[in-house]
């Protein structure tokens, strides 16, 4: 043995630069696996149907029913439940506005816990498109407001705000949605497509009113307490990662009925109708009390009033 | 260092199409499932949708209204719910056989003298004891017709069904009452475009106690738990001025 013989073998033409490189092929191929792993998870999560899903405006009647029938499979799948989910187009002749009597309204919440159940809410959080302020009298200043009170309502020197999606004539959500997942329907109704929406939060920032939600989970809801009255736009069970809001119950409403929350005020706050109808409640209210809309400066037009007796 | 691309091409290609075939698979499996389990119902859903454009309505609302074409005219009708008629009083006691019972105002009333100056409970020797009466200064029977107890009584002394009782209220809070009208006070059900369904309004005494008419407070008792309904933590006090 002499001493200038390596004890181990060498690999012939194996140098060192190739050794080199091939660890940085192996990191960077690994490094591409680990990136693109979001998408393989996707792609498990999500049919190719859902993948390739047209946005809601541009599905036709065929493909719609396809999309809707998924929906409802998905449902049954996901959370054992027999829902159907319709597509409730604005009735024509209608716009809807809503109205609230803050000389009434107690703060019960009430309307919260409706909304929270009819639009099939996630359990853990209570979550509800309504929150109601309690507000020191004399002022509209929304930051003044505090949604935390709680016991016996109402309280000395205090009135109640409830403040949900003031579906604006001007919204500034739908201005700055960069993919067009959130609308204004030819009734007023701001509405989300749940499987359009990107989840990047844009319309949650620019909301005025706080009036949007964003899915941080997949909701949670037991069975037997999902509302299997759903509806595209509407109440349909929302994916995670995407924005849900207010749609004035459209799954009701465009079906002739009352909102949840209207229908659960004990009080008889809520009133709700069709602006374009001449005799409706709602033109009273608005040509002989007292009406207050949010934030006027901003100019967003809310279709949401509140009055005064 | 071409060979090292050439792999790494290779490999990303490999991954997009591993991918589409996977997703591939799980929507036809997917679409096999719906497929199996309810075919009649994915039927007419797609007859809901090919409706005319006009009403393109929902699955829910097909089933009852499918003949029905929309019309200007109201068909349905706001019912104004009313009490059943005159009130009954329980007895307090029960008879020898043990059985409770409930009489009419009238069974009492028809044979005392009535005092038309009472004004609260509290001046009475017997029944009505626990009556809470907070109404302003009207007397008992300013609203409660002395001669027939059964009924109520109008300011001008006509005799009024218990059923009608919002005609009696209106004549003092004809503000509430021009606001009732035009949906403005008073809580609602039902539908609100009446070409489609009836609606239900509540009456007065639905909401107001007629003897202590202010509405009642209540408690709160459903939150919403998100972050803005958290307490505020300042834990920051020990650990950050060590």
């Amino acid at each position: 043995m002499t001493a200038n013989k390596p004890s181990l073998p060498i690999v012939e033409n194996f140098s060192r630069r190739a050794a080199v490189k091939g660890g940085f092929a192996t990191l960077g191929a690994a490094s591409f696996v680990a990136a693109i792993s979001p998408l393989r998870h996707a792609a498990q999560n999500s049919s190719a149907g859902e993948f390739m899903q047209n946005h809601y405006t541009e599905l036709t009647p065929e493909q719609k029913s396809d999309v809707l029938a998924r929906l409802e499979s998905e449902a049954k799948e996901n959370y054992g439940a027999d829902v159907t989910i319709g597509d409730d187009r604005p009735i024509p002749g209608t716009k809807f506005v809503y109205a609230i009597n803050l000389s009434v309204c107690n703060g019960n919440g009430k309307c919260v816990e409706a909304c929270h159940k009819e639009n099939n809410h996630d359990r853990a959080t209570n979550q509800s498109y309504i929150r109601v302020l309690e507000m020191p009298v004399g002022t509209m200043d929304m930051e003044q407001g505090s949604t935390t009170y709680t016991g016996i309502v109402p309280k000395d020197g205090k009135f109640y705000l409830p403040v949900q999606c003031q579906q604006c004539d001007e919204p500034p959500c739908v201005d700055v949605c960069p993919v067009k997942a959130t609308w204004k329907e030819e009734d007023g109704i701001v509405v989300v497509d749940y499987n359009w929406c990107i989840g990047c939060r844009y319309c949650e920032a620019a909301c005025p009113y706080h009036a949007r939600r964003f899915n941080w989970k997949k909701p949670e809801v037991p069975a037997e307490e999902i509302n299997p009255d759903q509806s595209y736009l509407s109440n349909r069970i929302r994916p995670v990662g995407v924005v849900e809001k207010c749609t004035y119950c459209l799954h009701r409403t465009r079906r002739g009925k009352l909102p949840a929350c209207l229908e659960a005020c004990p009080t008889g706050a809520r009133v709700f109708g069709n602006i374009l109808d001449k005799d409706s409640n709602i033109r009273w209210i608005l040509e002989n009390k007292r009406v207050y809309i949010l934030k006027e400066e901003l100019g967003t037009k809310p279709a949401f009033f509140y009055y005064f007796d | 260092m071409k060979r090292t691309a050439s792999l790494f091409f290779a490999a990303m290609v490999c991954t997009v199409a591993s991918m589409t075939i996977v997703s591939l698979t799980t929507s036809v499996t997917k679409s096999d499932a719906s497929d199996n389990a309810e075919p009649d119902q994915t039927d007419w859903k797609q007859g809901a949708l090919f409706q005319p454009a006009g009403k393109m309505i929902s699955s829910v609302q097909n089933q009852g209204f499918a003949s029905e074409t929309i019309t200007p005219t109201k068909c349905f009708e706001v019912e104004i719910r009313r009490p059943g008629g005159p009130p009954r009083v329980e007895l307090a006691g029960a008879d020898p056989q043990g059985r409770a019972g409930s009489v009419a105002c009238s069974t009492c009333h028809s044979v005392r003298k009535p005092n038309v100056d009472n004004r609260t409970a509290a001046t009475l020797d017997e029944f009505h004891q626990g009556l809470q009466f907070n109404h302003g200064t009207i007397a008992c029977y300013s609203c409660h017709h002395s001669q027939n107890t059964d009924s109520l009584r109008m300011a001008d002394g006509t005799q009024i069904d218990f059923a009608d009782v919002m005609t009696l209220c209106s004549q003092c809070h004809s503000k509430q009452a021009e606001s009732f009208a035009h949906g403005a006070h008073g809580g609602m059900n039902g539908f609100w475009d009446l070409s489609r369904g009836p609606q239900t309004k509540n009456n007065c005494i639905d909401c107001h106690d007629p003897h202590a008419p202010a509405f009642p407070k209540m408690i709160v008792d459903f939150k919403p738990r998100d972050r803005f309904n958290e307490p505020v933590v300042h834990d920051h006090g020990e650990t950050t001025h060590e």
